[in-house]
């Protein structure tokens, strides 16, 4: 309305700027992108996060190819009908074209009938508490969410970690979790999916480690006080290895019963790893229906 | 006496909340001695504390929203801060109870009393005039509403002084929430507050959509409405669906607390759980009521700017309606790796990429739009265009979080941070700033200036970029939300750029408050003459800038849509009808106190309530039965406007050759 | 014929939609709608808690141990009543007829009372036994239901006090007129709730 005499040489050099500075975004990003791929959710080491990955990349590009061309119109639209431009058609009345309407609902139509597919085998495929299609006979680890630790209890093995999962690579570990307290979410980014540790619950969840390493565990749900601190390490070792672990762990440790895991359960921070020679008949599922007596969780200021 | 509350809830010995508190508290005190030594009170306490006028309920309420995005983004630069400086072995300056409770405030306030109050105070002021009549439904309620916000703000920020505030995030999910393991003040406090909020924000959806429905010009139906008025009808409509279940959850986790119940308890048969999916049936419903409306912004400023109709009208009306409805059918996707199995998964998964359809539609049509136009670069087509080509990117991230299996590794993390910061931002803020540099005119007379405005964008375009572009970075790294340190070392440089665009940001909200300064200070400059500064399409533009009390001196005759746009061609006839038409007395709301003093009241029940003081609580409860009671009997609500005085305010202000 | 009813006879071929700004009287009446609707949304909350929580009784009193059916016939019986009291009131209130307002809405009143008071028995009773809502989720689930349901029949109760004030000191005024009819919604809707009450807390425990 209030047309200013430079306008067109001021809006020509502010496209120009704009440009260059999607430039320089675009170039940043795809640098920071590859930065990620060397941690985390993009570098997994199981069975489980690589089918994951292989879901996000596929995705991601899926929609790009729409969405890319959507921002590049986007721009190139306003540019070519800014009202300076008296070279592009002005249509005052055009608003409506059937087959752009059959299109413009078509594209992302396909889109979401396309990444539902995904989303429907995926889920099924993918499902936590559905073990891993392995002839290996999986290793069963109990895991109990604490005020701000983390429990595993190896029900076969009779022992238990405090803040370390030791397991063997290669070996598909059907894990099964509860909650003293609070949610919390299980997480080992390098491996794959997530779940739930919920009290009075039990919630289920399939992870493989394709070779030996150590991959960062952590809660992906806001716990309190202590919950940035609330991470453990998931050490994959050689199967033989592990087993010399199981075996010096019931040489020597503590006793994991009513009275200790009634200390356990005191809220307090992550404070180092501690392994436990033997542990109660069914602990976890004592804890799990809610029949340990857990000491009054008051957490005053 | 004084139920829980002593000396010992002021946090006397942390220098950070006491040096705000000392800061705000000064700063109030010289703007309500300035008001006072300026004799301005009797003006504010007529002309807005106790107005019913939908146009200032309106404007107030954008000026509480602004108020409380400083506060909000003060919580958000601390928490940028914290963490750009606790990497490895550094703790930061906020130790884990302060930052607990930051993040909390931080969610909150941006939800409930920045992002809710900006987008029902555009509705508020331009529903009306967009739909050609004098006021919404039911005035008096409306500042009730107003008000009843007004005081979950005040409660929220009294937190920060007297005890403390919530330590458990924006939802608060139990069993974290529940008295056992919170047992302070900090959840009553946010329990309370949204309450009151609330039942503001309910009573504002029906008083909205009851004005949509039944309060329009004559000939104005469905298919003549402004397309703004359809979003605002779907956003109303999921208002006055989804707030009930939020008001009877949180009563649920209310008796839990102050009464022993074992709704969410993990003794004695709680679930949890089903505050989760309590909690969420109003939450996904929450995120389109603020998404909608700013969708409605940008098909007025697309369509004006152009100079050209909406393209596809009916099909944008559709695809409103039809994401109005599929928002309740997608809550669960929220919380995928609970555990409900695949079968469920699913379900909610292809749901939620089903509303991806409507929305992608909308965009195409807002591009088509553009494609034959005379596009405009104004203030409000910047922000248009920078929402399309940001809001992609974060739908693409959210239909990519759809799918379960890659939820399973992105759920809670910061690519989850980014994600919703891309739609809201690119999407809510956006649409709101749109709003509001489009009808800033409309409501005061002048225009914004445009030079300052377009820095605002920029700071805000590409403070965005920089702020989150790095969270989607650290997500896929493993990071995690609500962190108060972290270990990784390398994760430092994205923490710092993201610091970096928080900056730019806060650049651009203090470039917004100098550009309303300075734009108070240029307005005969930049007076609104005719009343239609842009010229418009829709019917607000046809009415004087400011409008007169009664908006509509004559109620414009309607018969298709873009209605004023077909009056201006239709010149000549238009003004013979108009000739033969003469004013009639109008009858306009009077001032009523009401709002403000149940407000009053409510934040006295609600602190009582909080601290436990029980004579405190039924103080309050008395009052506000004795404001209603005397509204009961108020039998001279309305004042009359004799005809004369309409026609010699036309004379004055009215365009000489305007249809209207 | 009130006005509303004057304008529309008028202007009978233009459709409701296009027929400019409704009157008052519609307004209200559809405003007052939409919060019912708003609160039987609550109501749906709360149904949904109890469905899943019907079952945690945690080792204490059931449902089936609890409810009495004849207590609560009785109790659904006053409230039935009540709607038609109510109905009649409201025929008064149109006519304008003060006397035959105050008789029907007295004993409306009196239904009320005698239905919360034997609520109120029954939650004594409940609490005497150990059966209070902090016992389990169950109970709190119930009284949280039913007791929401009880303290909208009892702030009906208190609106229906102001009403027959205002009738007494205002007379029958448009802006009276049109709060009993909305007083008249709300009492009706509650009982609407009550059946659902009925059917799903009471006759579900026996199932």
């Amino acid at each position: 309305m209030h047309a200013s005499p430079d306008r067109m040489s001021a809006q020509a050099a502010r496209t120009r700027s704009v440009s260059a500075r999607l430039r320089v975004i675009s170039i940043t990003s795809a640098t920071m992108l590859m930065a990620s791929c060397s941690e985390g959710v993009l570098d997994p080491h199981g069975p489980v996060g690589k089918a994951e990955r292989v879901i996000l990349y596929d995705s991601t590009a899926i929609m790009l190819a729409v969405i890319v061309p959507v921002i590049v119109l986007t721009l190139v639209f306003a540019w070519w009908f800014r009202a300076r431009n008296r070279q592009a058609r002005y249509r005052p009345d055009w608003e409506y074209s059937g087959r752009i309407e059959m299109i413009i609902w078509s594209i992302p139509a396909l889109v979401v009938l396309f990444l539902g597919g995904i989303a429907w085998t995926g889920s099924h495929d993918l499902e936590p508490s559905v073990p891993l299609k392995e002839t290996t006979a999986p290793l069963d680890i109990e895991v109990v969410s604490l005020d701000w630790r983390w429990l595993f209890i190896y029900p076969h093995e009779g022992i238990a970690s405090l803040n370390r999962l030791v397991v063997p690579a290669g070996v598909p570990l059907r894990f099964r979790l509860t909650s003293t307290t609070v949610m919390n979410s299980f997480f080992v980014p390098q491996l794959g999916s997530q779940i739930y540790a919920m009290p009075n619950m039990v919630t289920q969840l399939n992870l493989k480690a394709d070779e030996p390493g150590t991959f960062e565990g952590l809660s992906a749900m806001f716990s309190g006080d202590g919950f940035s601190d609330m991470r453990f390490d998931l050490v994959a070792t050689e199967p033989e290895a592990f087993k010399d672990w199981v075996n010096a762990t019931k040489a020597q440790g503590g006793v994991l019963d009513a009275r200790t895991f009634e200390e356990l359960s005191k809220p307090a921070k992550a404070d180092g790893v501690q392994t436990y020679a033997q542990v109660s008949e069914s602990l976890f599922d004592r804890i799990s229906s809610g029949s340990t007596a857990t000491v009054s969780p008051q957490r005053g200021q | 006496m004084f139920g829980r509350l002593s000396w010992a809830a002021i946090p006397f010995d942390v220098p950070v909340v006491m040096i705000a508190a000392g800061s705000v508290g000064f700063i109030i005190f010289c703007v309500l001695a300035l008001v006072t030594v300026k004799g301005w009170w009797p003006y504010l306490w007529r002309e807005w504390i106790t107005s019913v006028d939908h146009k200032r309920i309106g404007v107030m309420y954008i000026f509480l929203a602004l108020l409380m995005l400083v506060r909000g983004f003060s919580d958000a630069m601390l928490m940028r801060s914290q963490l750009a400086l606790a990497a490895g072995h550094a703790q930061g300056y906020l130790p884990p109870e302060h930052y607990d409770q930051i993040f909390s405030a931080h969610g909150t306030i941006m939800i409930f009393f920045v992002a809710m109050p900006f987008v029902v105070g555009l509705m508020n002021f331009v529903l009306p005039l967009q739909l050609g009549v004098r006021d919404v439904a039911f005035p008096v309620l409306n500042s009730v509403s107003f008000w009843l916000t007004a005081a979950g703000v005040l409660l929220v920020n009294v937190s920060l002084v007297v005890g403390e505030f919530a330590r458990t995030g924006w939802l608060a999910y139990p069993p974290l929430s529940e008295i056992a393991y919170s047992p302070g003040v900090g959840v009553d406090y946010y329990l309370w507050s949204l309450q009151i909020s609330g039942l503001g924000t309910l009573l504002s959806g029906i008083n909205l959509l009851t004005t949509i429905l039944k309060l329009r010009a004559p000939g104005m139906g469905y298919r003549q409405m402004p397309v703004f008025c359809w979003t605002a009808l779907a956003s109303n409509l999921l208002i006055v669906a989804s707030f009930p279940i939020l008001t009877a959850t949180f009563a649920m986790l209310l008796l839990d607390r102050y009464c022993g119940f074992h709704f969410f308890t993990n003794e004695l048969g709680g679930n949890p759980m089903m505050y989760v999916n309590l909690i969420w049936c109003w939450g996904h419903p929450e995120v389109y009521i603020l998404i909608l409306p700013a969708f409605g912004v940008f098909s007025e400023v697309v369509a004006t700017f152009s100079g050209k109709p909406l393209f596809g009208r009916r099909s944008m009306i559709m695809a409103t309606m039809v994401i109005c409805v599929l928002s309740f059918l997608v809550w669960l996707h929220h919380f995928f790796t609970m555990g409900a199995g695949a079968d469920v998964n699913a379900f909610f998964g292809i749901a939620t990429m089903i509303i991806a359809v409507p929305t992608g539609v909308k965009i195409f049509n807002w591009l088509f739009t553009l494609y034959g136009g005379r596009v405009r670069f104004t203030v409000p087509v910047l922000w248009t265009i920078g929402f399309m080509v940001t809001f992609v990117i974060g739908g693409m991230t959210g239909v990519l979080m759809a799918i379960p299996p890659a939820d399973f590794v992105l759920h809670n993390s910061l690519f989850l941070i980014a994600h919703f910061h891309n739609v809201a931002i690119g999407g809510v803020v956006f649409g709101v700033m749109a709003g509001i540099s489009y009808w800033f005119p409309k409501a005061f007379g002048f225009t914004l200036n445009e030079r300052l405005g377009k820095a605002v964008f920029w700071c805000w375009f590409f403070g965005f970029y920089l702020a989150f572009m790095p969270l989607y970075v650290l997500g896929l790294m493993g990071a995690t939300r609500r962190m108060q340190h972290y270990s990784n070392t390398h994760w430092q440089p994205l923490m710092l750029v993201a610091l970096a665009g928080a900056v730019l940001i806060l650049l651009g909200i203090a470039l917004t408050v100098v550009q309303i300064a300075v734009s108070i200070r240029q307005r005969e400059r930049n007076r609104d003459l005719t009343g239609d500064p842009w010229n418009g399409r829709t019917l607000e533009w046809s009415i004087p800038s400011p409008p007169p009390a009664w908006n509509f001196s004559l109620l414009p005759q309607v018969d298709r849509p873009d209605a004023f746009w077909a009056m201006k061609q239709q010149r000549g006839i238009a003004q013979d009808r108009i000739l033969k038409r003469t004013y009639q007395m109008i009858q306009v709301p009077r001032n009523n106190p009401t709002g403000f003093l149940l407000a009053f009241f409510a934040v006295l029940l609600g602190f009582s309530l909080i601290w436990r003081i029980w004579w405190g609580a039924g103080l309050g409860l008395l009052g506000a039965i004795v404001v209603c009671l005397m509204q009961a009997w108020r039998t001279d609500g309305e004042t009359e406007v004799p005809a004369e005085k309409v026609a010699a305010y036309e004379l004055l202000h009215g365009p000489k050759e305007s249809p209207v | 014929m009130s006005a509303a009813e004057q304008t529309l006879a008028i202007d009978s071929e233009v459709p409701l939609s296009l027929a400019g700004p409704a009157p008052k009287r519609v307004v209200a009446g559809y405003g007052f709608w939409l919060f019912l609707l708003s609160d039987i949304i609550i109501f749906a909350a709360l149904f949904a808690a109890y469905a899943v929580l019907s079952g945690e009784s945690a080792g204490g009193p059931t449902a089936a141990d609890l409810f009495d059916k004849r207590h609560v016939l009785i109790e659904t019986a006053c409230l039935l009543a009540s709607s038609v009291t109510c109905g009649f009131g409201s025929l008064a209130v149109q006519s304008g007829d003060r006397n035959s307002t105050y008789f029907w809405m007295a004993i409306t009143f009196i239904l009320g009372v005698t239905f919360l008071s034997l609520e109120v028995s029954e939650f004594s009773h409940m609490l005497s036994i150990g059966a209070g809502p902090s016992r389990s989720a169950f109970l709190s689930a119930f009284f949280a239901l039913v007791g929401t349901h009880g303290l909208h029949v009892t702030l009906g109760l208190c609106w229906l006090v102001v009403m027959l004030l205002q009738v007494a000191t205002l007379g029958f005024q448009p802006m009276v007129s049109r709060r009993f009819f909305c007083f008249g919604l709300f009492w009706h809707a509650l009982d609407i709730v009550w059946i659902g009450v009925f059917t799903i807390v009471y006759l579900g425990a026996h199932l």
